[in-house]
């Protein structure tokens, strides 16, 4: 049987990696931006944090919270819609679904860039 | 107890006789300790026949008897009537397989996936057997020793819903099979067995439903051994493309 090539490999790292970060970073997150600041736990003014934003570290450091996790998220949602049924339509779900993503990392990439 | 009976609604299907399989109800004793198999070994020497399945060792090693029980992928030699009281039990061919006649499927694409992986110990070079055998300590036998334990019983099969959608799928005995060889120390046949498991129908037409784990009798965890396997392509892909010169591992 012939090897037929595949880009899997390359979706499932960007989907690995994008796991690790939503498993390990996002969730710090939510607890600090989500609920710390917002109820008042600790003060972290907002100019304080645009400030913090502008950093080139810390945008490339955003760019891989945001971006990342995207893929993890294409990846799982086109396996979820291949399993319930609609594996005749694995191409333009594919497409849809990580191009959903590169259409986040672009619009990550803008924002951060405008800061 | 003794005269408390339970029902069986059997899969049906004879070939040229049947147009398409059907259920048939037969009234078994309720014992205690009988499994499925029992209660359908009842029915053939008792009641019909011409009822036809498959069975050996009727202790969970042979791996021939599995079955769909109340649309669960089961061994029947390990599924207690008492566990599905009162009853009625479906009992069905595994699911996702061509069936034969009743509760026969048909093997051949599971078997061409066996042979598919090579499972056996790939040498480079084979020495003389006056060197003796390959020798092995019980470390290096205990990582891949839950992955020799599967008894080819294709539950998992029936329970994967990528394998019902896309029969092409190498799946999950035979990679989990594959693996087990790839991690032998004694063995040296990753790169032959790579291009069958890094294919598109491979480890990467996996979806992790992870029925697959959840079903099978002997722990083998054949999600875990396509995880892997993931990694260590993805792993090589990585290489292929930083040095394509010839990057591998
Ligand atoms: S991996 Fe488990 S369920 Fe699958 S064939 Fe082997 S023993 Fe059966
Ligand atoms: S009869 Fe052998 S495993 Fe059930």
């Amino acid at each position: 049987m012939a090897t037929r090539k595949t880009s899997e490999p390359f979706w499932w790292l960007l989907f690995a990696a994008g796991g690790m970060v939503a498993a390990l970073l996002v969730p710090v997150h939510l607890l600090v931006n989500g609920l710390a600041v917002p109820l008042g736990w600790t003060s972290i003014s907002h100019a304080r944090m645009l400030a913090l934003a502008g950093h080139p570290l810390v945008k490339l450091y955003l760019f891989v919270l945001i971006a990342l996790p995207l893929y993890h998220w294409a990846h799982r949602f086109r396996f979820v819609l291949e399993d319930l049924g609609l594996h005749g339509w694995r191409t333009p779900i594919a497409i849809l679904c990580y191009g959903g993503a590169v259409a986040g990392t672009v619009a990550t990439l803008w924002v951060l860039w405008g800061i | 107890m003794s005269d408390a009976t339970i029902t069986l609604e059997v899969t049906r299907y004879r070939p040229g006789h049947d147009r398409e399989p059907h259920p048939q109800s037969f009234e078994v004793p309720f014992q205690k300790d009988w499994v499925v198999l029992d209660a359908l070994n009842h029915i053939k020497d008792r009641i019909d026949g011409t009822l036809s399945y498959r069975w050996s060792c009727r202790m969970g090693v042979c791996g021939s008897c599995g079955m769909m029980v109340n649309g669960v992928p089961k061994l029947t030699c390990a599924a207690f009537l008492r566990d599905y009281r009162p009853g009625p039990i479906r009992v069905e061919p595994l699911a996702n397989f061509p069936v034969i006649r009743d509760l026969v499927i048909a093997l051949d694409d599971f078997m061409e996936k066996l042979r598919r992986v090579k499972p056996w110990i790939i040498r480079a070079e084979e020495k003389p057997v006056s060197e003796g055998e390959y020798r092995q300590t019980p470390a290096q036998l205990e990582t891949y020793k839950q992955f020799s334990m599967c008894i080819n019983c294709m539950l998992c099969y029936a329970a994967c819903p990528v394998y019902g959608l896309a029969p092409a799928f190498v799946g999950p005995a035979a990679i989990a099979l594959a693996y087990r060889y790839n991690l032998d120390s004694r063995d040296e046949g990753y790169r032959l067995r790579e291009p069958v498991m890094s294919d598109a129908v491979g480890v990467w037409e996996c979806t992790f439903v992870g029925e697959c784990s959840v079903v099978c009798p002997k722990g083998v965890d054949p999600a875990a051994a396509i995880q892997r396997s993931k990694l260590a392509g993805a792993t090589d892909w990585l290489l292929s493309m930083v040095m394509p010169w010839g990057g591998r591992r």
